[in-house]
């Protein structure tokens, strides 16, 4: 694998992911008999909660913690491939369109029944889904217009039945409020085995559909060209989407639902360019965030989770952000700054080579004043970048400390980046027809990122000429690898030795 | 649409009175065309004359207000594994979190089962496709971080790993560097002697009568369809870019009803 991202092969992430799998599921095995309701638990110091958390003595703790495991692996595993579909703003409309059906679903039985909940608010999504689908072919509407008018029209019917409910003999202590921000604290056993089965779902069916998954996401039309039934996968993509924003309600709210699909995955995006590691990265960030979320709110005495675990997953976006191995602001940022030390190191080193090349190479050492003047800097600003080519091995300094002389790495290097500069600047002039007092600018930039193969082809292109535009001597290769400059008049040297006389080239 | 049930036959695609309209409003008008195999079919016409749209239609992708389509003699989904299909280069997100190598075994895809996986045998195929077209050494490169025409190579090998018998490919040589177009140029020729049928969407006219053994003039109609040197033609050629069908666009004008 190219990248320090991917270090096992390409299948495995697939095993990994069931490994994890197995992991949450095995939390929920041991169950002692004595287990305290999570209200009636009484410490009021942070530090004794937050042991109690961690010991998960209590039945309801264990599962806060389990629910908002399996609710951070299945809202990523779906995030995942929202994000890459640009569907992020479907997750939204979604989550927004179930709420009228959870209010029906609780007035179908007049209890918080998880399942009779679930089934009202699937019904009520893929009801969402299917008017987003039918304005957009019927009307001239783009998605993002048919995708508002469903999250809010959907949801303000919600927040209507919600709000009789509340007003109902008994509806107020239905504890269907908590269906808005979150509370993980008020996960059942059945709320749990419904998310369970979701999770679960979710990732056998992305485990043996991998391959469909990704070619009807990338390519949907390749993939109906070549005869996979893409409209299924899409629908069932959008099935388990409505399943994971149902079973996670109770946990996160309808509200920030969206955000623990969205935000996991979009973290991952910026940390690799493989799908299988995206699917895993993705599953991970959102068990940390809703684990931290559960964290939180159960320390902080009950508090929403929903935002906390957004809160949560918003940092791991940040971090993802700031120093993602590749992409983050951080890696970009040092790579600049490397990059423009780099490019600073040769520059100096072209100004001792050039004024070697001024004095024919009698001399071997050029001293701080000669290169202050030449590059028209202070002593200081010249000890200093002496100083860090000292540092990388590039020159030594005398014992007086007063001047440099190349190593032979410095030497070399020195060479090239002169080539480059003068090859560049007899390429503009000859082959792209440029003035030759046009060409100096633009071969200082160019000298730092020639390749050694475009070098060659430059090369071969000018037919091995030995003097830039301006008459000055091209470094061969025989002077690049002498280890050192030796003394020569700027007439007797010559470049590319075996080269055709010189002459106007066309 | 009628008659899936067909016999096999070596006419790589016939195409019966296809008709297909966007919104209501026709794009496509009754095409009648039967493809000799073993050519290297230029599909050529004016902007908006449905090029793409044919091809497009051929595959199923959109939905035929008449007409049928046979591929050797099936319909197309009994016989879509012997189609190999390059679509236009902005149809897909090049920042997709995928390698060019995964790309490239997706044109294996067609020929696993549900959920079987690509095996050994698909992997080695995928990377001599990717050899063919000079990719191989990007194989583990994230496909966002090629150029046009390298991405274009990537869809052209992908194709190839469908390892078909007859290629349609959308517009393949649009933002290509000349590199890529000769090399694209050379695969063609080299499906070509190997008996494979290569139909492509082109625009550039100045290039099409060399490129192509046969081909077919497309606007709305088609205007004609045969050999290079007997269809590239002034007179074609004027019907085909000049004024368009007057009578015909302008009842399609009030067909469609207004542009959206």
């Amino acid at each position: 694998m190219s990248s320090p991202f991917h270090p096992f092969t390409v299948r495995s992430h697939r095993w990994l992911l069931l490994a994890l799998l197995v992991a949450v599921g095995s939390f929920s095995l041991p169950e002692p008999a004595a287990a305290a309701r999570i209200s009636d638990i009484t410490e009021t110091n942070i530090v004794d909660r937050a042991v109690r958390f961690f010991t998960m003595q209590d039945r309801s703790l264990r599962y806060a913690l389990i629910g908002s495991l399996l609710l951070g692996v299945s809202c990523g595993l779906m995030g995942a491939f929202l994000v890459v579909r640009k569907l992020a703003l479907m997750s939204d409309s979604l989550s927004h369109a179930v709420l009228p059906g959870v209010a029906l679903g609780f007035l179908w039985t007049m209890t918080k029944n998880p399942f009779a909940i679930f089934i009202g608010a699937t019904i009520a999504g893929l009801l969402g889904a299917g008017v987003v689908q039918a304005i957009r072919s019927t009307t001239k509407q783009k998605e993002d217009a048919s995708l508002g008018f469903v999250l809010a029209a959907f949801y303000a019917v919600g927040i209507c039945l919600m709000t009789m409910i509340q007003n109902l003999p008994g509806g107020s202590k239905s504890g269907l409020d908590k269906f808005m921000f979150g509370q993980v604290a008020a996960l059942s056993q059945d709320d749990i085995l419904l998310l369970g089965g979701v999770t679960l779902l979710a990732v056998l069916l992305i485990f043996i559909f991998y391959k469909e998954f990704l070619l009807t996401s990338f390519d949907p039309s390749f993939a109906r060209s070549a005869g996979l039934p893409t409209q299924i996968f899409h629908y069932l993509l959008m099935l388990l989407l409505a399943f994971s924003i149902v079973a996670s309600l109770q946990a996160v709210g309808v509200i920030l639902v969206a955000a623990m699909l969205v935000i996991p995955a979009a973290s991952a995006y910026l940390l690799t360019d493989r799908m299988g590691w995206m699917l895993m990265l993705s599953a991970i960030f959102g068990m940390c965030s809703g684990a931290v979320g559960a964290f939180f709110s159960f320390v902080g005495r009950n508090l929403p989770t929903g935002p906390l675990m957004v809160m949560a997953a918003a940092v791991v976006f940040v971090l993802a952000l700031f120093f993602g191995p590749r992409h983050g602001i951080f890696a970009r940022w040092w790579r600049h700054r490397s990059r423009s030390k780099r490019i600073q190191r040769e520059n100096t080193l072209k100004a001792i080579y050039r004024i070697l090349e001024s004095e024919q190479f009698l001399d071997q050492s050029v001293s701080l004043t000669e290169l202050a003047e030449h590059r028209r800097e202070t002593i200081e600003e010249a000890s200093h970048q002496l100083h860090d080519l000292k540092q990388c091995g590039l020159v030594t300094m005398t014992a007086d400390r007063q001047s440099s002389v190349f190593t032979p790495a410095g030497w070399q290097r020195a060479c090239e980046i002169v080539r480059n500069h003068r090859l560049w600047e007899l390429y503009l002039t000859n082959a792209a027809n440029y003035a030759s007092d046009h060409v100096h600018e633009d071969a200082e930039r160019i000298e730092h990122v020639l390749g050694e193969e475009m070098v060659r082809k430059l090369e071969r292109r000018l037919q091995f000429a030995h003097r830039d535009p301006h008459g000055k001597l091209i470094p061969s290769q025989a002077d690049i690898q002498s280890g050192g400059p030796t003394p020569r008049s700027s007439e007797a040297a010559v470049g590319y030795g075996a080269g055709p006389p010189e002459e106007p080239l066309r | 649409m009628k008659s899936s049930a067909g016999t096999e036959t070596d006419i790589p695609l016939e195409v019966h009175d296809l008709s297909v309209a966007y919104h209501k409003k026709p794009v496509l008008y009754g095409i009648d065309v039967q493809i000799e195999p073993g050519n290297l079919v230029g599909i050529v016409g004016p902007n908006g004359a449905g090029k793409s749209t044919l091809i497009k239609a051929i595959m199923g992708l959109l939905p035929l207000t008449s007409g049928w389509v046979k591929v050797f003699g099936k319909s197309y989904k009994q016989n879509c594994s012997r189609v190999g299909y390059v679509p236009q280069r902005e149809s897909v997100d090049w920042d997709f979190p995928v390698n060019v190598l995964d790309v490239v075994l997706m044109g294996r895809f067609g020929r696993l089962r549900l959920g079987q996986r690509p095996r050994a045998h698909d992997r080695h195929v995928a990377m001599e496709c990717l050899e063919k077209v000079q990719m191989l050494p990007y194989a583990r490169r994230q496909i966002g971080n090629l150029s046009g025409g390298q991405q274009q190579r990537v869809f052209l090998a992908r194709a190839l790993a469908q390892e078909s018998d007859l290629y349609l490919m959308d517009e393949p040589f649009v933002g290509v560097d000349a590199a890529t177009e000769a090399a694209i140029i050379t695969l063609l020729r080299e499906l070509k002697s190997r008996d494979k049928t290569v139909l492509v969407v082109h625009h550039d006219l100045s290039t099409a009568k060399e490129y192509f053994d046969q081909l077919l003039l497309l606007n709305m109609r088609l205007i004609a369809y045969g050999r290079a040197e007997n269809v590239f033609t002034p007179e074609i050629l004027q019907t085909t870019y000049g004024g368009r069908l007057n009578i015909l666009s302008e009842v399609v004008q009030t067909l469609g009803g207004p542009r959206p």
